[in-house]
């Protein structure tokens, strides 16, 4: 196994408050990774170090063995590190189809072209349809996001990110806001995705993370309180302490 | 020597007035900015129209001159309550462009009725004796006027700060300019804080452009005019303090009292150009929190 | 009627879209006596057009568009009566060289930036030139303004003639021109991840968009073409004052645009005609009710018509549909 992703003594403060304390992590090609923890532990804050969203504190960042510390989202995004965002982040005005092909077209590098109409580059559109379609969602492909229900947003969300064809994906809560109801057809597509990938997964619901998750690392105030397989967790009782201590407050 | 001494003290004496009257025009732009984020450009309107009820209370209502401030503060406020909670309210979702548009609305509707009512010359204002004199310090004569300007501005702002500092409705107005949700969910009425707020910003304003009517001329392109001044104030100082506007509208005033009297062929350059650097070297201003 | 460039919109021209076009034709043949007016009103629609594209379509909110539209006046009116280039040919590709080098420089810094800080940045640019321009009295003419401006017969052939016919041509030849590459760069996939940029910056920036070279493109294209609207307003008007440069010029063309639709090409076409009509009947008789009026309207459609004559428009059309069926 190699390590596709790998953060050394990842810091950051924001004034008085640390928010990542001294992370050391590594994400495994392939892997099937999921990261839990209290809310306000700091996840969110550790997917935006790692894609360089925020600049970190101390520590490195190393993406397929290059230190990327210093790299921008963009850099980094070349490099094939993908995320989907915890609050839907999408094109609200676009169809579903726009929001990916948009994506789409980043990659593939045609996207800054000036003068020839976009809809001749039908490769495109072809490939977000494709896309879509295997995500069960070409039946929507053309109605406008804001039109659409807040569990198919979450797919779009997670559909314009594949469209970059990440190497690494960071999901973070791709389940968070979707009835409970809809969460097998987010986990289906999980299911689907390339075992290729290198995926870090975000997710409250306990059911959903230990269907998906091979390994499993708990975060608790900044820091990595533990990590091992689902069963190794599952046995530990830090974890209920944390999360029932989570519940009486 | 002597002489560039002497012009030394007069640019920053002038300077400092200027730079006051700009600050208590400025200091509620910066606050309904920082806590509501709503880019209002019709500030200065708010201004013009304690400026114009100054001088209607002084010279048709008979009213004594400190009367005709209060007026001018109570009236503005009363009156930004309306607009706020019938227009202003509507558009706090609505996004950069349409508060932009709406209050530049404001703007031309203002200096249209300014100049419905007033004509378009510029505003006398009519002191009252006492401060028409001169006032004699360390042999040289500074106006009597402007000297109450600076002290009165001192004496509002040192009440300002206190009062944002030491009660509760200081308390609501910091947590929420923090972090309004927070805000929200301990409890704090949000509306009525903006509400709040807003008239105390808009009547702050009026006092401002009515102590400040000798100074900044009152006519009906007022708003457009000095918008530019405001704005640099606000930005320069950064957006939800009370500090940051106050360092820089004496700058600004110190500064462009000086350029005026020293380099006038420039103008205004010298100013725009330093706000522009600043603004690239701090993006949210002196004091501003950067994002 | 919302022309958003992306990767399933056709780009092909419909029938309604040389509708403006041969109106423009038309009113040369019909109204020979308001040419003059119609020079301006296309004059117009070319900067409304040029604000469109970063308002309506990058999302860049600016108070400061007059800069370039002076600049381009300026720099025509400047090379014509101080440097005695008469060739309009000419003084627009400097306009044009000028408001790109000026359109690179200012955006390359001030598009970092969002919110207050760059509309401040907008303001304060116009309002350097503004003052540059109100001080070189000795270049710019100052206050008085900028005459003893010559302009040369066009291609040698066609000179600028008492009643405006040639300059009317001109400015509908160079709208034209205008109009056309504006409309492929927003079905380009450039116009569309500029509408990308609009709808989610922080989106474009997570999928690997290189937005800040995105937006500063789209600012330099749109200074260029407010400077030709500058310049043609020189070369029509042979006469350049400060107004062009001021704040109240960026505040009425972003009413203009608004009265029309923003975002939606014709917003810019419809906003001009509209408002500078109603201006010439009304805003010499009633100044004071005019600007009343334009304020009041102003605060109307934001509340109410957001999406301008052309969004109201639509609406109708859906609302007569539903009513067909
Ligand atoms: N930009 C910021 N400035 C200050 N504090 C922040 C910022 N972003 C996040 N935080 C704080 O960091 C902590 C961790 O937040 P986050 O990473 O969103 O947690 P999680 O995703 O685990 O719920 C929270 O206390 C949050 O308030
Ligand atoms: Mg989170």
């Amino acid at each position: 196994m190699t390590a596709v992703l790998q953060t050394r003594g990842l810091c950051k403060r924001f004034g008085a408050l640390t928010v990542a304390d001294n992370i050391d992590f590594t994400l495994e090609a392939g892997a099937r990774h999921a990261l839990i923890g209290p809310n306000g532990a700091g996840k969110t804050t550790f997917v935006n170090l790692l894609t360089g969203r925020l600049s970190p504190s101390a520590g490195t960042v190393v993406l397929g063995g290059e230190d990327v510390t210093r790299l921008s989202q963009q850099e980094r995004i070349r490099r094939g590190l993908g995320r989907t965002f915890q609050i839907n982040s999408l094109f609200r005005g676009l169809s579903v189809v726009d929001n990916v092909s948009l994506a789409v077209a980043e990659r593939r590098g045609v996207s800054g072209r000036l003068f020839r109409p976009a809809s001749q580059l039908s490769e495109v559109r072809d490939e977000a349809m494709e896309l879509l379609r295997s995500l069960g969602m070409a039946d929507d492909a053309q109605v406008v996001i804001a039109n659409l229900a807040y569990g198919k947003q979450r797919l779009v969300e997670i559909a314009i990110t594949l469209a970059m064809k990440p190497r690494v994906l960071l999901l973070d809560e791709p389940a968070a806001g979707v009835p409970s109801l809809e969460t097998h057809r987010i986990l289906d597509v999980l299911d689907a995705l390339p075992a290729e990938i290198g995926i870090l997964i975000i997710e409250h619901d306990m059911d959903l993370v230990f269907r998906f998750a091979k390994r499993i690392t708990i975060l608790v105030n900044g820091a990595t309180l533990l990590e091992g397989t689902p069963e190794e967790i599952a046995a530990d009782p830090r974890v209920r302490e944390v999360y029932l201590g989570e519940r009486h407050e | 020597m002597q002489e560039f001494l002497a012009s030394l003290v007069s640019v920053a004496f002038h300077g400092v007035a200027y730079g006051m009257i700009l600050y208590v025009i400025s200091v509620g732009l910066s606050v309904t900015m920082g806590l509501m984020g709503f880019a209002n450009l019709a500030h200065g309107v708010f201004a013009m129209a304690g400026g114009y009820i100054l001088t209607t209370s002084l010279d048709h209502w008979g009213l004594p001159f400190p009367a005709a401030l209060a007026v001018a503060f109570v009236l503005v406020a009363a009156g930004s309550v309306v607009l706020e909670r019938l227009l202003y309210a509507r558009l706090y979702a609505a996004g950069e462009l349409a508060q932009v548009l709406f209050t530049i609305g404001l703007i031309f509707m203002a200096t249209a009725i300014a100049r419905l009512i007033y004509g378009t010359l510029q505003q006398p204002v009519h002191l009252p004796e006492g401060m028409k004199g001169q006032f004699d310090l360390l042999g040289r004569d500074f106006p009597a006027y402007r000297v109450f300007i600076i002290l009165f501005g001192a004496a509002l702002v040192a009440g300002l700060w206190f009062g944002v500092e030491r009660t509760r409705f200081g308390a609501m107005v910091r947590a929420a300019v923090d972090n309004r949700a927070m805000a929200q969910s301990i409890g704090i009425d949000t509306q009525k804080l903006f509400m709040a707020t807003f008239a105390l910003g808009s009547g702050l304003a009026g006092l401002g452009g009515a102590l400040g009517a000798e100074i900044i001329a009152i006519q009906p392109s007022y708003p457009f005019e000095h918008l530019v001044y405001f704005l640099i104030v606000v930005a320069v100082g950064g957006l939800g303090t009370l500090r940051g506007p106050f360092v820089a509208a004496l700058v600004i005033g110190i500064a462009d009292t000086a350029c005026k009297y020293w380099v006038p062929q420039f103008g205004a350059f010298l100013i725009y150009v330093a706000t522009i650097l600043l603004l690239l070297w701090r993006p949210a201003g002196l004091f501003g929190r950067t994002a | 009627m919302r022309h958003n460039g992306s990767y399933s919109a056709s780009p092909r021209i419909g029938l309604l879209e040389w509708l403006p076009w041969a109106i423009g034709v038309a009113a040369f043949f019909l109204m020979p006596e308001y040419l003059s007016l119609g020079a301006r009103i296309l004059i117009f629609i070319l900067y409304a057009l040029s604000l469109d594209l970063v308002v309506g379509y990058a999302g860049i909110v600016t108070l400061g568009h007059s800069a370039f539209f002076g600049l381009g006046a300026y720099a025509a009116g400047i090379l014509s009566a101080r440097f005695g280039v008469a060739d309009p040919a000419l003084q627009l590709l400097v306009a044009m060289t000028a408001c790109a080098l000026m359109g690179l420089a200012t955006g390359a810094v001030i598009l970092r930036t969002r919110g207050l800080t760059l509309l401040m940045l907008t303001l304060a640019i116009a309002s350097i030139l503004l003052e540059v321009a109100n001080k070189a009295t000795s270049i710019t003419g100052g206050a008085d303004g900028l005459s003893g401006i010559v302009v040369a017969p066009i291609l040698g052939l066609f000179r600028f003639d008492l009643f405006g016919k040639t300059a009317y041509w001109l400015c509908l030849a160079v709208l034209f021109v205008g109009w056309w590459v504006t409309r492929r760069l927003i079905y380009s996939p450039f116009g569309a991840s500029l509408v990308g940029i609009r709808e989610n910056h922080v989106r474009m920036v997570a999928i690997g968009s290189p937005v800040p070279r995105r937006l500063l493109t789209a600012y330099t294209i749109s200074a260029v073409l407010a400077g030709v609207a500058g310049a043609l307003l020189t070369q029509t008007n042979q006469f350049v004052g400060l107004n062009v440069l001021s704040f109240e010029s960026s505040g009425e063309l972003l009413v203009m645009l608004i009265l029309g639709g923003v975002g939606r090409i014709y917003g810019a076409f419809i906003g001009p005609v509209v408002y500078m009509i109603a201006q010439d009947m009304l805003a010499k008789q009633f100044p004071e009710y005019w600007s009343l009026g334009i304020g009041l309207l102003l605060v109307i459609i934001v509340l109410f018509a957001r999406d301008g004559i052309l969004g109201i428009i639509d609406r109708l059309v859906a609302l007569t549909r539903k009513e067909a069926r």
